[in-house]
């Protein structure tokens, strides 16, 4: 009796049934397409840079390139030496982070432990435009302003030079540590800062000797996509920086890395097919080498201290 | 109302009184939770605080040691008086720097919260921050975990990160911790809520061993729990105490309606 009136809606549901399912498999399939793509252009990416990079190579040894500390493509006697480019990318990048790792990191303990609610959610924001704000600004920023103020106190900084970029790329790069810091930091349960507090510490002591090494996954995640950035970011050194490849660790001098390298060569016209046109992509495929070595690194530390509370 | 007249009560004892609530209202922001609470907490005895969910005794025993200062909008009106008679003063006070009370009077939480830091450091913690020196430090950690039944087990891996202990391992830890510092008072947040009924056993097992060091007061709300571990108790009802007085009179022949209704598992 009870049955009959659920048997009849369910006869009559069976043709838009088909329907419906019919609509389900075709979304489906788009959301599939969708997804796929990342992962399919992503895939081109690094066989354009592999196949190039192979003709490359196959007239450069690979010796040469990972020892060398010359890089003069244009010259009529052509070396290719990464370390040249490398050890530009790698000043900049540790100038950058000594600003932003101390920076950031106290901006989040900051933020996180000691800023009332109404601070934060002004301040917050603020850091945060500091990462919208383009790359040529800063680069014109860095050129304009901090080189000729570095200058009254380093009377012998060159006009191009890496400590002015380093400097400004740090700060550009703060607010991606300090708010994935922060955010680690915040996500470190209640009870673990009361149970510090129920012991008599102070504010600081607890964010110092809990908060910190609590989270100490997300600020090793915060850090390590810190590297990421500064190696990868191009405009501010291109700009402020000189574009000449040089193999020096004075920060104070002028150098090219590898992401400028590839920015300044492939704005000239460069015919398809040279030596000089493949060695963008040497360049490029090392740069990707660097930032995913950087994100296993991150990767690895994250797991190994993940859920310490 | 006996719960009105602690005076009244302690008269009929010759146990000493550790402290004294008096006319403890408590605030969270407009939320009046606790309502003109006036009780005696007696030195090494265990008092408990029992109730239905919601009544205030988490409240109550977090004025004890002023956990509500580190959030804005609560507020405090009345008294919790510590120390001797004749040299008692006002923890709730303005003047008095939470922290210097919580120096003296340890708490331990519903839910185990070791530190993300090894076994050593956990109970070094506070001695730490009280600027001991080291080996007063080590000594003091062997002692407090011998006294928490937990040096035999830890032993041999006191570097060892203190969350890979056993659930009921952590909060013996968590009181190690807390009495460590030897305070004055040890305060219990229903310890036992998170724990399997052997680690239940044991924990209860150092709370009775614990009252010759401090005095207890416990959160719970398992009234066996109250009766086996506490010699006072408290009833609490919609942020008022009902009753207080021991814990067999409380169990036996309790003097108010509410009271007879909730211990005999009518209600809450
Ligand atoms: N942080 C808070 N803010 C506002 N109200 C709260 C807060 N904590 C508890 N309360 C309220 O105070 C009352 C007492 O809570 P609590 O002391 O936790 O009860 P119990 O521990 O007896 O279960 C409850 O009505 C609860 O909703
Ligand atoms: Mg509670």
């Amino acid at each position: 009796m009870i049955d009959q009136p659920i048997k009849s809606t369910l006869a009559k549901s069976k043709p838009s049934n088909l329907v419906r399912n019919l609509q389900e498999k075709l979304i489906e399939f788009l959301l599939f397409l969708a997804a796929s793509s990342s992962v399919a252009i992503t895939i081109g990416i690094i066989y354009i840079l592999i196949s190039e990079s192979v003709s490359f190579f196959q007239e450069v040894s690979l010796v040469e390139f990972l020892t060398g500390t010359e890089w003069t493509p244009l010259f009529a006697d052509a070396k290719y030496g990464i370390w040249a480019l490398l050890a530009g990318t790698i000043v900049t990048t540790a100038v950058a982070l000594f600003v932003a790792i101390p920076i950031g990191t106290i901006s989040a303990v900051y933020l996180s432990e000691f800023a009332p609610e109404k601070l934060r959610e002004i301040v917050k924001p603020c850091l945060e435009i500091l990462a919208g704000i383009p790359s040529v600004v800063y680069g014109y920023f860095a050129l304009l302003f901090v080189t000729p103020l570095l200058q009254r106190f380093l009377s012998d900084l060159p006009s191009f030079n890496m400590l002015s970029p380093g400097l400004v790329t740090g700060i550009m790069i703060i607010p991606f540590i300090s708010s994935i810091s922060e955010d680690s930091m915040r996500a470190v349960p209640a009870s673990l800062r009361e149970g510090s507090y129920a012991m008599g510490a102070t504010r600081l002591q607890t964010a110092w000797s809990v908060v910190l090494p609590a989270s100490l996954s997300g600020i090793s995640a915060a850090y390590i996509l810190g590297i990421s950035r500064a190696v990868g970011i191009t405009m501010i050194v291109a700009i402020a920086g000189g574009l000449q490849p040089n193999f020096t660790w004075n920060p104070m001098e002028s150098a090219a890395t590898i992401a400028t390298f590839i920015v300044s060569v492939s704005l000239g016209d460069l015919p398809h097919g040279t030596i000089e046109y493949q060695s963008i992509f040497a360049a490029g495929i090392t740069l990707f080498v660097i930032t995913l070595i950087t994100n296993i690194i991150g990767h690895f530390i994250s797991k190994r201290y993940r859920e310490i509370y | 109302m006996v719960g009105k007249n602690p005076e009244n009560i302690s008269a009929l004892q010759t146990d000493q009184t550790k402290a004294l609530v008096r006319n403890l209202d408590f605030f969270y922001g407009d939320n009046h939770a606790l309502k003109d609470i006036n009780m005696p907490v007696y030195a090494n005895k265990v008092t408990a605080l029992i109730g239905p969910s919601g009544c205030g005794k988490t409240t109550l025993l977090r004025c004890f040691n002023r956990m509500h200062d580190l959030y804005p909008g609560n507020r405090y009106k009345g008294e919790i008086l510590l120390g001797e008679d004749q040299k008692q003063s006002n923890i709730l006070s303005k003047q008095v720097d939470p922290i210097e009370v919580r120096m003296n009077i340890g708490m331990v939480f519903q839910k185990p919260n070791p530190f993300p830091k090894s076994i050593y450091e956990n109970i070094a913690y506070g001695l730490k921050i009280r600027g001991h020196s080291r080996s007063f430090i080590d000594d003091k950690v062997e002692y407090s975990l011998r006294n928490a039944a937990l040096w035999d087990e830890v032993k041999d891996r006191l570097q060892d990160l203190a969350v890979n202990l056993s659930g009921g391992q952590q909060q013996r830890l968590c009181i190690a911790r807390a009495m460590a510092t030897d305070p004055e008072i040890i305060l219990f947040d229903e310890p036992t809520s998170a724990l399997d009924p052997i680690a239940t056993l044991s924990i209860e097992q150092l709370i009775l061993e614990l009252k010759d060091q401090v005095t207890v007061l416990i959160v719970t709300h398992n009234m066996q729990q109250a009766v086996r571990v506490s010699n006072y108790t408290a009833f609490m009802y919609l942020g008022r105490l009902i009753e207080f007085d021991t814990t067999a009179k409380i169990f036996a022949k309790p003097a108010v309606k509410e009271t007879a209704d909730y211990v005999s598992g009518k209600f809450g």
